[in-house]
């Protein structure tokens, strides 16, 4: 069976679809290295925040856009500013540990919907929506959207070079990495902004509401695969690339909206290991009982 | 030169409510020390202490003669507790380069050097034939034997443990005083621990600590000396933890 996607994409005048695919493919790179982080560290709920928090950002520069003239200002510069800005607000509170750390991240959750709704109901012009941020749609992604993802997708890569070991560290245990001399502070934030520009980066395509699945199964799934982190990294960028490309084909047979589709897959997948995991160790169970035989039966 | 020395250190988390009051002590290079002490009595400040992760409100703290923020390439150091997420993917030998870091240039992947330096750990440990094994496969003992490792792979001069022991069952805890006996040799052992079975021949001193500090060589301490510095029996000491004030009495030798 031909793949509607292969086709689709030869289609001259689907570059926007061209677009999502190479923008989807650039960003698991991302994806795939902050998600396991994040995962790891056990903070998806601060990335769900920020990710969030971009939306207060975006209202505002659809405001700026049509309502004040600001023509180069575009929703997605304001969904980086304010996703920057809720990760070092939420980032200093948690490490200054003044405050209720889950109040604080869901106060700034909230903050940053209101935000962007209030600003887009501001918006008097017709035909502006914030649906599209929301659920995502490939509709949008534009080439200079492409530039965007590669550009901060490069950043991400370099930084995750050149400090990985920083961070596997602040990941495992806080205390010994600050007894060894590492400014924890500074690449814990230094972690939560990563998210922040991961999460824009695929803004466009799944959407604001989404994104955080993107971050966190296709990493969930590979720390069950992987015995270290960076085997656990490769193992997510490939399942979020393929997540991304079997969601569009998906998208396209079948009619779905991208963004649903997407997640969906990546979801369906999750789960689908989740079940095989339990029954292979209901299985193994017996096997163990006393009496009932000496070795578990072979996978 | 003392490896390891506190000058009228006062400390508190909570004004008002202090941990550590005027507590000095010196620790001579090649010596070991075990402090013991109730719990909340400011055994593992002593050691955040001495590791520049907090800092005093008065008094002075010496590493090896300077500041313990700019010696701690020369100290290894085994927390407490490790917030360990059981799924986290980790093989035993990254958990162990760990204790490379703040090593060299503290950029990009760990050099060969490094990756040798923890083996060289993981073999005095006796757990180089798992280097490459999953960190949260390993039992209870394997896993503290890790965590040894790691704080010995920058090769370090001082060595701070606080509570080894907890959470393994007793032939570990043999193995591991065993382990600790032959590291004693190469530095100083500074060990935090509730059980006193660990005051034994080759630690020089015992430090006991219950907001001030005192110093208590190794030979004085017999059953009457341990009966009177903690109160009660040593049982009662070991079971509950408990080292009334009143009852603490000190002997200086």
């Amino acid at each position: 069976m031909a793949s509607e996607l292969l086709e689709a994409l030869n289609t001259p005048l689907n570059g926007f679809l061209r677009h999502a695919v190479i923008a989807g493919l650039l960003a698991s790179v991302s994806f795939g290295m902050v998600g396991t982080y994040i995962v790891t560290k056990r903070i998806t709920y601060i990335a769900g925040a920020i990710a969030h928090c971009a939306l207060g950002g975006i209202g505002f520069a659809l405001y700026a856009k049509h309502e004040l003239g600001w023509e180069s200002f575009d929703p997605l510069h304001g969904a980086l500013i304010a996703a920057l800005a809720s990760a070092l607000l939420i980032g200093t509170v948690v490490l200054s540990r003044s405050e209720r750390e889950d109040t604080v991240i869901g106060a700034t959750w909230a903050t940053g919907m209101a935000t962007g709704f209030m600003f887009v109901k501001m918006v008097r012009r017709g035909g502006v929506s914030i649906e599209s941020w929301l659920f995502g749609d490939i509709n949008f992604v534009s080439e200079t959207d492409l530039w965007t993802v590669a550009i901060l997708s490069t950043g991400i890569l370099v930084l995750v070079l050149l400090f990985h070991r920083q961070f596997v560290a602040v990941c495992f245990d806080e205390d010994f990495a600050r007894a060894r001399g590492v400014n924890v502070p500074l690449f814990y934030l230094l972690l939560l902004c990563m998210s922040a520009v991961t999460v824009v980066v695929l803004v466009r395509v799944v959407g604001i509401i989404m994104v955080i699945a993107l971050f966190t199964l296709p990493a969930a799934l590979g720390s069950r695969f992987a015995r270290g982190l960076a085997g656990m990294m490769v193992w997510a960028i490939v399942l979020c690339a393929l997540f991304l490309v079997v969601g569009l084909e998906c998208s396209l047979r079948w009619n779905i909206t991208a963004g649903p589709s997407v997640i969906l897959v990546a979801a369906a997948s999750y789960f689908t290991v989740l079940l095989i995991g339990k029954i292979r160790a209901c299985r193994r169970v017996p096997s163990t009982m006393p009496g009932k035989g000496d070795a578990p039966p072979p996978d | 030169m003392s490896a390891l020395e506190f000058k009228n250190i006062s400390f508190s988390y909570v004004p008002g409510k202090p941990v550590l009051e005027q507590a000095s002590f010196v620790l001579n290079k090649g010596e070991s020390i075990c402090i013991v002490g109730p719990n909340g009595g400011g055994k593992s400040t002593l050691i955040k202490l001495a590791l520049g992760l907090e800092q005093p409100e008065t008094g002075e703290i010496l590493v090896f003669g300077s500041r313990p923020e700019t010696m701690r390439h020369r100290v290894g150091y085994m927390p407490q507790h490790i917030n360990f997420d059981p799924q986290f993917p980790i093989t035993v030998i990254d958990v162990v380069l760990m204790g490379r870091l703040g090593a060299g240039l503290g950029i990009g992947p760990f050099r060969k050097s490094d990756r040798a330096a923890a083996m060289v750990a993981l073999e005095k440990v006796d757990l180089a034939d798992i280097s490459t094994c999953r960190f949260s496969e390993l039992s209870g003992g394997q896993r503290q034997r890790t965590l040894i490792a790691r704080s010995l792979v920058g090769n370090p001069d001082l060595l701070l443990l606080d509570e080894p022991t907890t959470n393994v069952d007793q032939t570990i805890e043999r193995q591991f005083r065993e382990t600790l006996r032959k590291l004693s040799g190469e530095m100083s052992i500074v060990l935090v621990s509730h059980d006193l079975s660990f005051v034994s021949g080759w630690l020089e001193h015992v430090l006991c600590v219950n907001r001030d500090v005192h110093m208590h060589p190794t030979a004085s301490i017999d059953g009457k000396t341990l009966q009177e510095i903690f109160g009660r029996d040593i049982v009662a000491v070991r079971h509950d933890h408990d080292c009334p004030p009143g009852d603490h009495v000190h002997h200086h030798g």
